[in-house]
């Protein structure tokens, strides 16, 4: 028998998942594909909302497409291709939240350069969605009305990773008494500095403001990575 | 819940590890969990039991060393820990900070083998 002895490791239990993840980010910023991950607890309106968002952004002269997560079932798919952009369902068969890996077997077939966005539309969950990146260059919390204003004390950790935070379901907030200073509150002690816009998938509310800052931070990841293009250029 | 399948990765990463050093059986696992990894400790702790039956991990020890969320205060110039998930401001100064500088650990750090 041999005595024990202690072998360092160092290894994040993530790895696989990281890894994949960067490959993916390289590939959506050289195809010039803004994407999104979309991630709140189930029902909260990520799905009406998207559907709005791709007929927005067609309407504008973009060209967007969509991935979305559900346990199972493909009716998420379907009502997001009403919108007339292309769509494709992950059935995670129980999986809680979506991975890179999965992300990546569902975009065979698809050339992303087709693509000036891509959303992905992650498995309703708040706490596990987290921890997987998915390469995407903005990752949006989706809080409703109805909900209450102290989610975000109660999951801090997905929505401290959040880039910007989207109050949905709007006009029902009186009916609610939603308190918009009070969840702006808990949102920024969890995560300070968040934006944060207040929408209604049903009326309309908001969505203008949301599809410009949409359209603006394409705008600068775009400039960003030209600039880079450049200056490595410039350094051969 | 994701715990068992973090704990099928650890079976996984700590076997490959203990096969290539020639090791016969893993006796402890240290792993890193950060406040803002996102996992569950008990349900971590029930799922290593469940995913270390029938492997070399099997009966082996779990040792957690948690990692405390620490921020980059502009203020104060450096790191502080915060001591609560709940309010990310520098307990000094009160000065929100989102500048997450650890937390989010979720690794092994090293195995005892035999
Ligand atoms: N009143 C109202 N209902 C909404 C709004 N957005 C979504 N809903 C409803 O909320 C329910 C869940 O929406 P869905 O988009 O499927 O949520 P998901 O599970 O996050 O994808 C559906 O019945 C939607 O019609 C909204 O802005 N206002
Ligand atoms: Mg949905
Ligand atoms: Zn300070």
């Amino acid at each position: 028998m041999t005595t024990p002895r202690i072998l360092e490791v160092r290894q994040g239990l993530l790895k696989k998942n990281d890894m994949i993840a960067a490959t993916l980010r390289a590939q959506y910023k050289t195809a010039g594909t803004f994407v999104v991950n979309l991630v709140s607890s189930p029902g909260t309106g990520k799905t009406l909302f998207l559907e709005r968002t791709l007929a927005a952004l067609r309407d504008r002269g973009y060209r967007p497409a969509a991935l979305v997560g559900d346990l199972e079932t493909d009716h998420d798919a379907l009502r997001l291709a009403r919108s007339g952009a292309p769509a494709r369902q992950i059935n995670t068969h129980g999986i809680c939240h979506l991975e890179a890996e999965m992300v990546e077997r569902h975009l065979v077939g698809w050339n992303l350069a087709d693509f000036d966005f891509l959303f992905i539309e992650n498995v309703g969950n708040l706490v596990c969605t987290s921890s997987y990146d998915l390469g995407e260059q903005l990752r949006v919390v989706l809080l409703s009305v109805t909900e209450g204003e102290d989610k975000p004390l109660k999951y801090p950790t997905l929505f401290n990773t959040a880039d910007v935070g989207i109050i949905t379901k709007a006009d029902l907030a009186a009916a609610c008494e939603f308190d918009p200073a009070l969840a702006e509150r808990n949102l920024h002690a969890v995560r300070p500095g968040l934006p944060l816009l207040i929408v209604s998938a049903k009326t309309g509310q908001g969505m203008t403001s949301w599809l410009d800052f949409l359209v603006d931070r394409r705008q600068q990841s775009n400039t960003a990575m030209l600039e880079n293009r450049r200056e490595s250029l410039a350094r051969r | 819940m994701h715990e068992l399948s973090l704990a099928n990765r650890l079976v996984q990463m700590a076997e490959a590890t203990a096969i290539e050093a020639g090791a016969q059986r893993v006796i402890a696992v240290t792993l890193r969990v950060g406040d803002l990894s996102g996992v569950a400790i008990d349900a971590l702790r029930f799922a290593y039991d469940v995913a270390t039956a029938g492997t070399r991990l099997e009966g082996s020890r779990l040792e957690l060393r948690r990692v405390g969320v620490r921020v980059f205060c502009q203020f104060c110039q450096r790191e502080v820990e915060l001591p609560s998930v709940q309010s990310f401001r520098c307990p000094v100064c009160n000065t929100p900070s989102g500048d997450v500088r650890a937390g989010r650990e979720l690794e092994i750090e090293s195995l005892e083998v035999e």
